[in-house]
């Protein structure tokens, strides 16, 4: 199977912690791919270095055979229309309507005539269900809508890679199972090759076809959902089943409760 | 000792790599302007929102300091009897220093605060992330326009400043306190020099408008994304933009005096 993306040795640095250290990633093409791991991981991180909005310390990424950190300013741009991204709070324009919003890059990057765009912005709107909202504005939406709204306009110029940023955090059930159900129908529907970023367990293992866990900047688990779930790592079981403390300690780095009271500055 | 060597040695750097990231964003904005058919209207658009939007409180300033500056010196010229001169005083003031730095300094507060907030507030809701995911610069699609649209905006407002603010003199000297208004025109006339005052005084303006806007600008990009953040660069630009006005004012006075 012919990869998308192909992550080597990725090495990134940020105020002097090591946020990846020789990580290696394959995402294939037409599959959709989880990265898991907890919050502070650099799941977020790891999306900003495939998009090149950050540059990697050591390593390489390659995006449909394209080293991304070596790229042009113009080679990156028109490697990034061909990629979608969702981000965890949308990134709607505020002072565009929902059907300017999903018109922009269609404006910005094609010729297309008004009808055109109209009917392309009401396809992709009527794909997330919010064809009737399209003359709202981004702060009569809920949470749920803002990301559907956002997912239409990432999907605007039909791209090959689709990557999403924590699509699932802060919905309801509703809006999560509609989420779900849209990105998988959307990677199957339309070709793509989809990248999801997120720490909600169920949900992603239902979806993803290949999964990656990330902790302590290393790769901790990979496979399918299936052999994540049965891994023995008790890593990857503290990650999974949500238990407070274990490999990945609840406390942040301290010097001990006892020093700490009656060290300096104790009554 | 070391450390406080050290310490010195990264605000050194801090503060060069700061400048360095605005000269930048001011060359971008400045020669990555969008293609006509695209940039103009949202020059335009930005024109409405920094000019147009600022108008009223630049015509309320402009008729009372008219107005109070023309009752100040009709009192302190009438010592002399030289209350004839009243038009001159008021022309050359508010030609040569109160048009532009005044509208400067209330511009800085209205359409300065309101550009940094505005781009500060779409980096912290990754609006300018997205834009650039989707292959648009942000510096050429929100932050070169918003520069012209500050650039253009402020000698007209000084403009208008200018005229309202004659007006005010007008009203105060002429209506009120009854001075002839052939005197108070005519005098005015023969004492102002078209390029020597009334030009000077734009080019002033123009140099504020660019000074003015490029710090609203770069403090808006360069915002931690936070409240906090935010109303940091709101507030360092009003500073940094009044400061600068005040600074550059003594500078370009100091060069155009000897014209005078």
């Amino acid at each position: 199977m012919k990869n998308l993306i192909e992550i080597n040795k990725l090495g990134f640095m940020r105020n002097n912690r090591a946020i990846f250290r020789d990580v290696d990633i394959l995402i294939p093409q037409g599959k959709v791919t989880a990265i898991m791991g907890p919050s502070g991981t650099g799941k977020t991180t790891l999306l900003r270095l495939i998009g090149g909005q950050l540059t990697p310390a050591k390593g390489s990424i390659k995006v449909a055979g394209q080293e991304v950190p070596r790229l042009s300013r113009s080679a990156l741009y028109n490697l990034r229309k061909r990629m979608g991204m969702l981000f965890q709070t949308g990134g709607l324009f505020t002072h565009l309507t929902v059907f300017e919003n999903v018109a922009f890059p269609l404006r910005q990057h094609t010729q297309l005539s008004d009808a055109m765009i109209r009917s392309l912005v009401l396809m992709k709107l009527e794909m997330v269900g919010l064809r009737g909202a399209r003359d709202l504005m981004p702060s009569e939406l809920s949470g749920g809508m803002a990301r559907r709204v956002a997912l239409a306009r990432a999907i605007a110029l039909d791209p090959e890679l689709i990557m999403y940023d924590e699509p699932f955090s802060g919905q309801d059930p509703i809006s999560m199972g509609v989420l779900v159900k849209l990105i998988r129908t959307l990677n199957d529907a339309l070709g793509l090759t989809t990248v999801i970023v997120s720490h909600d367990v169920q949900e992603t293992l239902s979806i993803a076809d290949y999964v990656y866990v990330i902790s302590d900047g290393k790769v901790i688990g990979q496979g399918d959902a299936d052999s994540i779930k049965h891994d023995q790592s008790p890593q990857l079981q503290q990650f999974l089943r949500g238990l407070p403390d274990g490999p990945v300690p609840f406390h942040y780095p301290a010097d001990t409760l006892k020093n700490d009271l009656m060290g300096e500055g104790a009554a | 000792m070391i450390n406080q060597v050290a310490a010195l040695g990264s605000l050194g750097i801090e503060v060069v790599r700061k400048y360095g990231k605005a000269g930048i964003i001011l060359f971008r904005a400045i020669f990555r302007v969008p293609n006509i058919r695209k940039g103009f209207p949202l020059v335009v658009q930005q024109i409405y929102a920094e000019g147009v939007l600022s108008l009223l409180i630049i015509i309320v300033s402009a008729l009372f300091i008219g107005m109070v500056v023309a009752l100040q010196g009709y009192h302190t010229l009438s010592k002399f009897g030289a209350s004839q001169q009243l038009g001159p005083l008021v022309a050359l003031s508010v030609a040569r220093e109160l048009g532009p730095v005044i509208t400067a300094l209330l511009f800085a507060g209205r359409a300065g605060s309101a550009l940094a907030a505005e781009i500060g507030l779409m980096k912290a809701t990754e609006q300018l992330s997205s834009m650039e995911m989707m292959a648009v610069d942000p510096l050429q699609r929100v932050i070169a326009p918003r520069f012209w649209g500050g650039f253009i905006s402020l000698p007209l407002l000084t403009i208008i400043f200018n005229i309202v603010a004659i007006y005010g003199a007008y009203l105060v000297g002429v209506k009120w306190l009854g001075m002839d208004a052939g005197a108070f025109w005519s005098n005015m006339q023969s004492a102002v020099d078209f390029r020597l005052d009334i030009l000077n005084g734009i080019y002033k303006s123009v140099v504020f408008g660019v000074v003015v806007t490029w710090i609203a600008l770069y403090q808006g990009y360069d915002a931690v994304p936070t409240s906090a953040g935010i109303a940091n660069a709101t507030t360092r630009t009003v500073v940094y933009s009044s400061l600068a006005v005040l600074g550059l004012d003594f500078v370009l006075t100091a060069m155009m005096i000897g014209g005078w």
